[in-house]
């Protein structure tokens, strides 16, 4: 099963970044090295719709980016997007348009004001896969993790923290 | 008379996994064509029914992103690179985009229209 491991410090970048641009969705990608499965450099990216229900990254931002990505043999490991009335979980919508097999595309929802869901997902050939999200703190013991785990429903949150 | 193509991820099923083809064409639209004969299918990921670029798919001549060269109809030279990305774009709204992935074209339209009225509201 595959897992999204991503430090404490890139979540809490994508989430101030969803916070700032609600209601509107915000959108963006981490970037880590080839192979690596790794995110590593955030990349916050302008939502060109500028929409609550729509997000669509900037063509020649996106040129851009994906150019700097190559030259620095990177790749995009994360895909990440807000939705900012529902729940973070891929709508029609982004299960027909997601165009990165090889990513995992991490939503999260500011719906509520005080806290955040954050769920992960592979979409490939049109079919869902959620993956947990384990959550590094890097910052205070590198290996000490916590592993979140969201059930299907907001309703069913299920959190589990493995200290080692 | 050679110009480089960048093929994205999703679409190297096509090109036998290959990150980077050559192909010849004055236009984008033949240069298409000219890959079309090589790599079966490929250019139907990118041309609508209708004869028009996909609404989601990026086309980049060198540095220019193709919708303002004339879209299928940009020049081309040789020597000239070509990129092709998957538009990343999703959201909330859901609306019959999982019939997007048969016709690409109906779910464009209407994603356009519904960001030109968002776009006009937002003023």
């Amino acid at each position: 099963m595959h897992v999204l491991s991503i430090d404490r410090s890139i979540i809490d970048a994508i989430v101030a970044h969803a916070r700032r641009d609600h209601p509107d969705e915000a959108c963006g990608v981490v970037a880590g090295a080839v192979g690596s499965d790794t995110p590593t450099r955030h990349i916050p990216m302008d939502n060109a719709a500028r929409s609550m229900t729509f997000y669509e990254f900037d063509s020649m931002e996106h040129l851009r980016v994906w150019r700097e990505m190559d030259d620095r043999d990177e790749e995009p490991v994360v895909i990440y997007h807000s939705h900012t009335a529902t729940e973070a979980y891929p709508s029609r919508t982004d299960v027909s348009f997601a165009g990165e097999p090889g990513a995992h595309y991490l939503l999260v929802s500011t719906r509520e004001p005080d806290s955040e869901e954050i769920r992960s997902f592979r979409i490939v050939d049109g079919v869902v896969t959620e993956e947990p999200v384990q959550i590094v703190e890097a910052g205070i013991d590198p290996h000490a993790v916590q592993s979140y785990m969201f059930g299907q429903s907001p309703a069913t949150v299920d959190y589990e923290c493995s200290g080692r | 008379m050679a110009i480089e193509v960048r093929i994205p991820t999703i679409l190297r099923s096509y090109t036998g996994g290959a990150k980077v083809v050559e192909g010849a064409g004055d236009t984008l639209a033949d240069l298409l064509t000219d890959l079309d004969s090589r790599h079966a299918g490929l250019r139907g990921r990118l041309v609508t029914e209708a004869g028009a670029l996909h609404r989601f798919v990026n086309v980049y001549v060198n540095d220019e992103d193709v919708r303002f060269l004339g879209a299928l109809d940009a020049k081309l030279s040789d020597g000239d690179s070509v990129t092709i990305l998957p538009a990343v774009a999703g959201g909330a709204f859901g609306f019959a985009a999982a019939a997007a992935i048969s016709s690409h074209s109906a779910a464009a339209a209407a994603i356009s229209s519904h960001s030109a009225a968002t776009a006009v509201a937002a003023r």
